[in-house]
């Protein structure tokens, strides 16, 4: 259990191997948005995992990754029609995004790097983990921007009335800046963390 | 139609160039962007495997899935496509041209998983482009990539002259460049055509 929980943090897929950054910037506009990416993603993550340990001795090496990305292509179609049906608004906000999380850098990466190597029961906590420290980083990077960017929280208005939003961050340069200071902050805290 | 064409070229590659307001593939952006040339070198592959990638996901979507009514397995036909494309282009150019091979050979398998391509191909379909639209898109969509990994790799030589404190060193202070640069390019959203 407590290294499931270092995993979130320690290997931290979006501020410690820096993958997965066009959903992360794209997708963080508002909290909403990225709870809906960050357990979209998860699910992918955790049921490509699974899928893909099992059938780690029946795929044959040369075509590896073809077959991992019909596996996930696979998931991301049932995850969007899910979504389609019972969460339209989710569905509308996040658009492009959802069909593009085949290509999301981080679920093909753990395919390749642990689910082909390890067993059922290891690559589906694996996933789990990878896929809340997604939506946790993605959350974080989203409440700054919605903070700062609209003067809301899951719609709700936190400054009051008076509050002038600055609407740069909830645009491109915005996520860009505050990915960037977040990534700054993670590093910083890193190192002191392993300096000891 | 004359105009049409215009304003999807200056569209596509500024006023929703695809990294800075559309936010399609960054990760070869941070990835490839340390030198000028190989920024170039990358953005040459990109449009080339872009331009082809849009016409035959147009084929594929208006000849194989909508007659068949199988337009849900579009994401997974179109990734296919552009996997498979990517590494016949790979093929094809090692065997007819040695020298551009060696130029482009090692961002080539990268492209697959560059978002920005399996995203033109998705919005070609979602804006109901035809045939040569598409193509045309797809080109102009590569080339704003291109426009914007040239820029930002001046800008990353600039910065490594630069005294950056150590932990906002690499990516994050790239990603905050990055911004500032998409900033500017906010300038172009004023545009219109």
């Amino acid at each position: 259990m407590k290294n499931f929980l270092l995993k979130i943090i320690k290997e931290n897929p979006v501020f410690v191997l820096v993958l997965g950054t066009c959903p992360t910037i794209a997708t963080s506009t508002s909290l909403a948005n990225a709870i809906g990416m960050g357990l979209s993603a998860t699910a992918v993550l955790i049921c490509s995992n699974v899928v893909i340990s099992l059938l780690k001795k029946a795929i044959p090496d040369k075509i590896r990754i073809a077959a991992y990305i019909v596996v996930i292509a696979s998931f991301v179609t049932m995850v969007e029609m899910i979504l389609k049906a019972y969460a339209v608004d989710i569905y509308n906000s996040l658009g492009l995004f959802i069909p593009l999380i085949v290509v999301n850098c981080i679920i093909l990466g753990r395919a390749e790097a642990f689910a082909s190597k390890n067993s059922v029961g290891a690559s589906f906590l694996d996933g789990l983990s990878m896929g809340i420290g997604f939506t946790l980083a993605l959350s974080v990077i989203s409440i700054v921007r919605e903070l700062l960017g609209n003067g809301t929280l899951l719609d709700f208005k936190i400054f009051g009335e008076a509050f002038q939003p600055a609407t740069m961050f909830v645009m491109a340069p915005g996520g860009f800046i505050v990915f960037g200071i977040a990534l700054a902050a993670a590093n910083a805290l890193m190192n002191k963390g392993g300096a000891k | 139609m004359g105009t049409g064409i215009f304003s999807v070229i200056i569209g596509a590659i500024f006023i929703e160039n695809v990294i800075f307001s559309r936010f399609l593939g960054i990760c070869p952006f941070l990835g490839v962007s340390k030198k000028t040339d190989t920024a170039l070198g990358m953005g040459m592959a990109v449009t080339f495997v872009m331009a082809l990638s849009s016409a035959l996901t147009y084929l594929a979507d208006a000849f194989i899935l909508k007659p068949l009514n199988i337009e849900y397995l579009r994401t997974i036909a179109f990734i296919l496509i552009i996997a498979a494309l990517v590494q016949l282009v790979e093929m094809a150019i090692r065997k007819l041209s040695p020298p551009l091979y060696e130029a482009l050979g090692i961002y080539l398998p990268l492209i697959t998983t560059n978002c920005a391509v399996l995203g033109a191909a998705l919005l070609n379909i979602q804006n109901g482009y035809d045939l040569f639209m598409s193509i045309v898109y797809g080109a102009s969509v590569a080339l704003g990539f291109t426009v914007a990994i040239f820029l930002f790799a001046g800008v990353r030589e600039r910065l490594d002259n630069a005294d950056i404190p150590s932990f906002m060193k690499g990516t994050p202070i790239a990603l905050v460049s990055a911004g500032l640069i998409a900033m500017a390019f906010l300038g172009f959203s004023g545009l219109k055509i």
